[in-house]
């Protein structure tokens, strides 16, 4: 097990408390964690163990009452929402489960949406690639979705593994520092998964990523350096465990 | 920029409903800026029936009625001037010219005007346009008629045509003037006013087809023929109204004084302008309510928007997830869907417009024809801007109510997608 120091962690969390509203009870009771930079981190747990919770604090959507939580040294709560929404886009890659993919958008025109909120990001992909749409095609076609008549088909129009894997490209477009992925692979069947799995690991290696990886799908856990599980570390979880 | 691309291309992607929507509200907008631009060149069309005639004298009554019966050749006069009162008037220093009018017969449907040579010369309509024949000329002989486009047209008369005269604005088999018809002598171009409806015959041949008459009857047992008319006296005795023009403008309020305070017989004199548009502002008001009606026509359209864009927000929300993960603000995603409906009011307005002007280039020769009312084509006046300024004004306010839905929405579900 490796423990990240201080000044290379991509996330830092302590002393947590997060309640979604004032009165309503605390879901997220968290001591201490921390991501450290390059890590690929399997965060485990079952439904209600307050993944999702977790995953809104990293983006910035949510942020706690008590506690807090550094993204890159930034303790996120010190930011107003609006910045918060710019310090997403610039340092986070998101994948859903599925569904992904702006229905009215080209496959291209996906894969480069992160670009039109962040000029951070747009700037990133052009060091690495002439345009936009050639760093999106580098992208798609490392996770072998170049071919050309996948191009020009509407996004709705392709399996849920080739959006999963556009989503994936979107995700590492511009090169954020940190990827998180909501159980990205349970729409997935089971021998793709870990190939998908293995893409994102190459892929987030190649662009400096770290990647949070969060299923309740256990079987994948191996893949990764470290996994949290949820239900352990969440004290209200513990707390609700010990009254059963 | 970005977010106008995007919700230029959700709306792309929604098109049967997004073209639905800007077709009800460019349908709106052809029937708002139609509904101003006819209603304006009816006015200006109104306004210009009559012009270079600084005043109409007519015997004492309301400015209006002289109007209409003068003019429009609506209604009839309640008392004659006579021909030596209007002989006193148009002798005045100050007046240039004068036209003596006769009106109380008809021909099938149309009124019958006795007037002078003079009437082809000054009477003016529209800016400065004149009277002029598409065929023949003015009348030379006692029994000759100057047909009006519109008598001429649907009546079907040709030149040298006969026809007869009816005693009173109604034409009844037992009050013709059969004895002495007339023949076609000219046909004026068409000109948009009253003046197409009207058939003119000399002040002489008025008084010549009524010289065996008394009361409104034949008198019995008395008969002249056309041609024994022709030798007696046909000096008028009476005439109905009198076009005069001036000299000077400056002279127009001292001619009407005099007209008015004439000693030998009550007497009014009216400024065509003053009472034209005092006419409008009776019959205005039916114009206004069709412009009202139009906007709510408009505000129909733009509620069919403000209901298809809350119905597509529900479906929308995983989008915003979406849009929110990548990095859009909750304020982006107000300007989406304001954007969208920003889009659609504009589009709206652009085609209802291509619509509007098609329409016009296809209907413009119909009602010029038919209601001699002339439709400019040209750009958009001031007050057509405004209205469309409105429109979209309205579209934006209609628009920020699913935009603040969707900003609301987006806040509460952030990142996790719900439907």
């Amino acid at each position: 097990m490796q423990t990240a120091t201080e000044s290379e962690s991509v996330v830092t969390i302590s002393n947590l408390q997060f309640r979604w509203q004032s009165q309503s009870p605390v879901v997220l009771d968290l001591n201490a964690l921390t991501i450290g930079k390059g890590e690929r981190v399997f965060i485990e747990g079952p439904s209600g163990s307050g993944k999702s919770t977790l995953l809104s604090l990293f983006a910035g959507v949510s942020v706690p009452q008590q506690g807090e939580v550094r993204v890159l040294g930034q303790p996120l709560d010190r930011l107003s929402s609006v910045q918060r929404d710019h310090f997403r886009a610039q340092h986070i890659g998101y994948i859903f489960q599925m569904f992904n993919l702006i229905p009215y958008l080209s496959m291209l025109d996906n894969v480069m949406l992160p670009c039109r909120f962040s000029r951070a990001r747009h700037a990133k992909a052009l060091k690495r690639s002439q345009s936009l749409e050639t760093e999106a095609k580098r992208l798609l076609e490392h996770l072998d979705m170049a071919q050309e008549d996948l191009m020009h088909r509407s996004v709705t129009a392709l399996s849920v593994g080739q959006q999963q894997r556009v989503a994936a490209a979107r995700a590492l477009m511009g090169a954020p520092e940190l990827l998180i992925a909501d159980e990205p692979t349970s729409s997935l069947d089971a021998d793709r998964r870990e190939a998908f799995v293995r893409l994102l690991f190459h892929e987030c290696k190649q662009a400096g990523s770290t990647l949070i990886f969060v299923s309740h799908d256990a079987s994948l856990e191996g893949l990764f350096d470290r996994t949290i599980r949820l239900a352990g570390l969440n004290t209200v979880c513990t707390a609700a465990a010990r009254e059963d | 920029m970005a977010i106008l691309r995007l919700a230029w291309k959700s709306l792309l992607n929604r098109r049967l409903t997004a073209g639905l929507t800007l077709f009800t509200i460019a349908l709106s907008v052809t029937l708002l800026v139609g509904v101003e631009r006819v209603r304006v060149e009816a006015r200006e069309s109104f306004a210009h029936t009559i012009s270079g005639t600084d005043l109409i004298v007519g015997a004492r009554s309301g400015g209006v009625q002289l109007l209409l019966y003068a003019v429009f050749r609506i209604g009839n006069a309640t008392n004659n001037i006579s021909w030596k009162s209007y002989q006193d008037i148009a002798a005045l220093r100050s007046v240039a010219w004068s036209i003596p009018i006769s009106l109380g017969d008809s021909h099938r449907g149309y009124r019958v005007m006795g007037t002078t040579q003079d009437y082809f010369n000054h009477y003016h309509y529209a800016r400065d346009r004149g009277l002029t024949f598409t065929r023949g000329e003015a009348f030379s002989d006692l029994y000759d008629a100057v047909l009006g486009a519109e008598v001429a047209e649907s009546l079907g008369y040709q030149m040298d045509d006969a026809m007869v005269i009816a005693h009173g604005a109604n034409d009844v088999s037992f009050a013709r003037h059969k004895d002495k018809p007339f023949r076609v002598a000219g046909i004026l171009q068409r000109t948009g006013t009253p003046v197409d409806r009207t058939v003119h015959v000399s002040l002489e041949a008025i008084e010549a087809i009524h010289i065996d008459w008394q009361a409104g009857a034949p008198m019995p047992g008395l008969s002249i023929s056309a041609e024994q008319a022709r030798h007696r006296d046909l000096t008028p005795r009476a005439i109905t109204a009198a076009l005069i023009g001036l000299k000077s403008k400056i002279a127009t309020f001292k001619v009407q004084r005099a007209v008015n305070d004439y000693a030998e017989e009550p007497l009014t004199a009216i400024l065509p302008g003053v009472a034209l548009s005092e006419l409008w502002g009776i019959i205005g008001i039916a114009e206004n309510a069709l412009l009202i009606v139009s906007a709510f026509v408009v505000v129909a359209g733009l509620s069919g928007m403000l209901t298809a864009l809350l119905t597509s927000l529900n479906e929308r929300r995983r989008e915003m997830a979406i849009l929110r993960s990548v990095g859009a603000r909750p304020g982006h995603i107000f300007a989406l869907i304001m954007g969208e409906a920003f889009a659609l009011t504009l589009a709206g307005i652009l085609l209802g417009l291509g619509l509007l002007y098609s329409l016009l280039l296809i209907a413009r020769p119909i009602i010029e024809a038919r209601y001699g009312i002339y439709i400019e084509l040209g750009g958009l006046t001031p007050h057509e801007l405004l209205l469309l300024g409105i429109v979209l004004l309205a579209g934006f306010v209609v628009g920020m109510l699913p935009s603040y839905r969707a900003y609301r929405l987006s806040l509460a579900d952030g990142l996790s997608i719900r439907i």
